[in-house]
């Protein structure tokens, strides 16, 4: 199973230089970038872990390849996303967020369905790799 | 036309019993300096033959705010002057003989806060049934800050919709389930389950899909959200699907409402069929319980399309921005519907803007401040398909939802194929765009290069290659665009 997050994810795997370029985007949209990394990769986990704090003020795109990369040493098991924040006025929040690393196996999620009142069926998705520790998953 | 130039009158003279004409009633003030908390509007008036223009004018003001057919004295037990509509500018619509631009300014105590319902019963309460016009229209509001502010606004808003979708960076992506009548429960949810897993974000129920005979409302729901279930967890991506709880009532309404709720949906819809008091209590149920509000524009039409006659889609969608709908219809250029590509810019703009500055050539006559209220997502739907991409990007931008209904269902390896075609072709040309590439002259390249890698891109374009509609649009703007024009 592919996990389908971000905004290329549909595409072929981004080469560096496809995230360099996409990076370069969001930097002469005045947006500041950032690198995340996660093994939970829940639809609903929004938190991701930082890989330091977004680049502000940071003009060239491959300072963000050097972080992804440097990323991937750490933590190259795992998924890891660039964001681009934007703080404009009635904005503020993200504008771009793009998968640039997975783990080699993706073993995807699991349907939970538990039978309630009538024909009401409730839902939960739960991450296959979560099952193990943080730090155990995807190993 | 001498009373009319000067149209104060003597009071005495004035409110003596009879039959007067508007100007000479006051409604009629060409050195009116509108002010800032003045809700403006922009009429297309058509005079009956005989009938000058500015009387027409005065007439519209009058009908629209205390006026009636003869002079009455209670109008002297209140401050008559403040109550009364005020036509202050009258144009001649360039190129249409016979039609002006009316121009309308009504003090702000003529209006109860945050009421659609009150601010329509006066602006297009009986005044377009008044036998001195041929035709009017209402083109343009300008609504001043302090009464956009007693609005709730959208209930959820394009930021906010995209952090709780954790979508980013391109358009979203739906399909409206088809045929639209007459799938059971059942067999509509697999339509749903298809196009979600496929790459599609959102699919839809249709604007007359409520609870019929083939599919009652409960079974519909079930269904669908266990198919929404199911590909949110074979895609790892939030997904939704419209729940239409359009009903007969406001309590059945709710009953609905609460039940997709109760199901975890993230979505509900309604039709502007419902009216708009109806569409403000939505939004207010929505914004309470953190649900995305969908508006389907169904019958607009019937008073949107003709030139002449009937209330601009324009005004429309200013209504439902303060309505508090986070998703609203608003035209494709490129598809099977109405939509001239500047006339659809202007009602883009109103939809995502923070200000609209006036556009002429865009059918937009005011600045418009909208004071912070949310954005609504514009949905892009009726006749297109992945081959369009490059065009649907570069007209319509980032935040829309484009919908392929027939462009997802109806391609020939399945909804799937059709799903991931649509996704695959969005993806590519956004990281085009992204890249510096001219989408607009290389957006055919561009699919083609994607397809390579695409089984199901390639066959959506084979199969729609030569798809296009190419009518005439029956509403441009009036004005081409110019540096300069007077207010």
């Amino acid at each position: 199973m592919k996990l389908r997050q971000g905004q290329f994810s549909f595409l072929p795997d981004l080469s560096d230089d496809d995230i360099r370029v996409q990076a370069q985007y969001a930097i002469d949209n005045g947006w500041a970038v950032s690198v995340e990394y996660s093994d939970d990769p829940h639809p609903r986990n929004t938190y991701w872990e930082m890989w330091g704090h977004p680049m502000f003020d940071n003009p060239d795109a491959a300072a963000v390849v050097f972080e992804v990369n440097e990323c991937r040493k750490e933590h190259g098991g795992k998924y890891i996303r660039v964001i681009a924040f934007d703080a404009s006025p009635g904005w503020e929040s993200i504008r771009m967020s793009f998968i640039v690393n997975r783990p080699a196996t993706e073993p995807g999620f699991r349907l939970v369905r538990q039978e309630a009142e009538g024909r009401v069926v409730r839902y939960t998705i739960e991450s296959y790799a979560t099952r193990e520790p943080e730090g155990l998953r995807y190993a | 036309m001498n009373e009319m130039s000067n149209p104060k009158m003597d009071a005495k003279k004035r409110y003596s019993a009879g039959v007067l004409k508007y100007a000479q009633m006051g409604y009629w003030e060409p050195d009116y300096t509108p002010k800032d908390t003045d809700v403006i509007a922009l009429f297309r008036i058509t005079p009956q033959d005989g009938v000058d223009a500015i009387e027409a004018a005065a007439a519209v003001a009058g009908e629209s705010s205390t006026a009636t057919w003869t002079v009455v004295w209670t109008d002297r037990l209140t401050a008559c002057d403040k109550y009364r509509a005020k036509a202050y500018r009258v144009d001649p619509v360039p190129n249409a003989s016979g039609e002006y631009f009316a121009y309308i300014a009504y003090d702000l105590d003529l209006f109860e806060p945050g009421s659609i319902a009150n601010l329509t019963a006066s602006i297009i309460g009986n005044v377009f049934g008044f036998k001195p016009l041929k035709a009017l229209r209402l083109e343009d509001m300008r609504l001043p800050v302090a009464y956009v502010k007693t609005f709730q606004g959208p209930a959820t808003g394009i930021v906010v919709e995209r952090e709780r979708l954790n979508v980013y960076g391109r358009p979203l992506l739906g399909a409206t389930v088809k045929p639209k009548l007459g799938l059971s429960g059942r067999n509509y949810g697999r339509v749903v389950y298809e196009a979600l897993k496929g790459g599609l974000d959102f699919t839809k129920d249709d604007e007359n899909i409520n609870s019929q005979p083939f599919m009652h409302w409960r079974d519909r729901f079930l269904y669908c959200m266990e198919a929404v279930n199911r590909a949110s967890a074979a895609t790892g991506e939030v997904k939704g699907t419209y729940l239409n709880v359009t009903a007969g009532t406001m309590e059945q309404m709710y009953e609905r409402a609460n039940f997709a709720k109760d199901l975890g949906s993230v979505i509900v819809m309604i039709d502007l069929v419902i009216g708009y008091t109806a569409i403000q209590s939505m939004a207010k149920w929505a914004r309470d319980n953190d649900m995305i509000l969908h508006l389907h524009r169904a019958g607009h039409s019937t008073y949107t399309r003709q030139r002449s006659h009937g209330v601009s889609f324009r005004v429309i969608a200013k209504w439902m921005r303060l309505a508090g709908v986070d998703h609203l219809h608003a035209g494709t250029v490129v598809g099977k519907l109405e939509g001239d590509p500047a006339t659809t810019k202007g009602y883009y703009d109103i939809f995502r803007e923070e200000r609209n500055p006036m556009a002429l050539e865009n059918g937009i006559f005011f600045d418009q401040d909208w004071a912070s209220l949310n954005k609504m997502m514009p949905v892009a739907s009726g006749g297109i398909h992945a081959g369009q991409m490059h065009q649907l990007l570069t007209y319509l931008g980032e935040d829309v939802v484009l919908q392929f209904g027939g462009g997802t269902i109806g391609h020939p390896h399945g909804i799937q194929a059709g799903a991931t075609a649509n996704r695959v072709a969005l993806e590519a040309m956004v990281f085009a765009r992204n890249a510096g590439r001219d989408i607009w002259n290389e957006g055919e390249d561009i699919l083609r290069d994607a397809a390579k890698t695409c089984t199901p891109l390639q066959q959506a374009l084979d199969t729609w290659k030569d798809v296009s509609f190419n009518y005439a649009s029956t509403d441009a703007p009036d004005f081409a665009p110019t540096p300069e024009v007077s207010m």
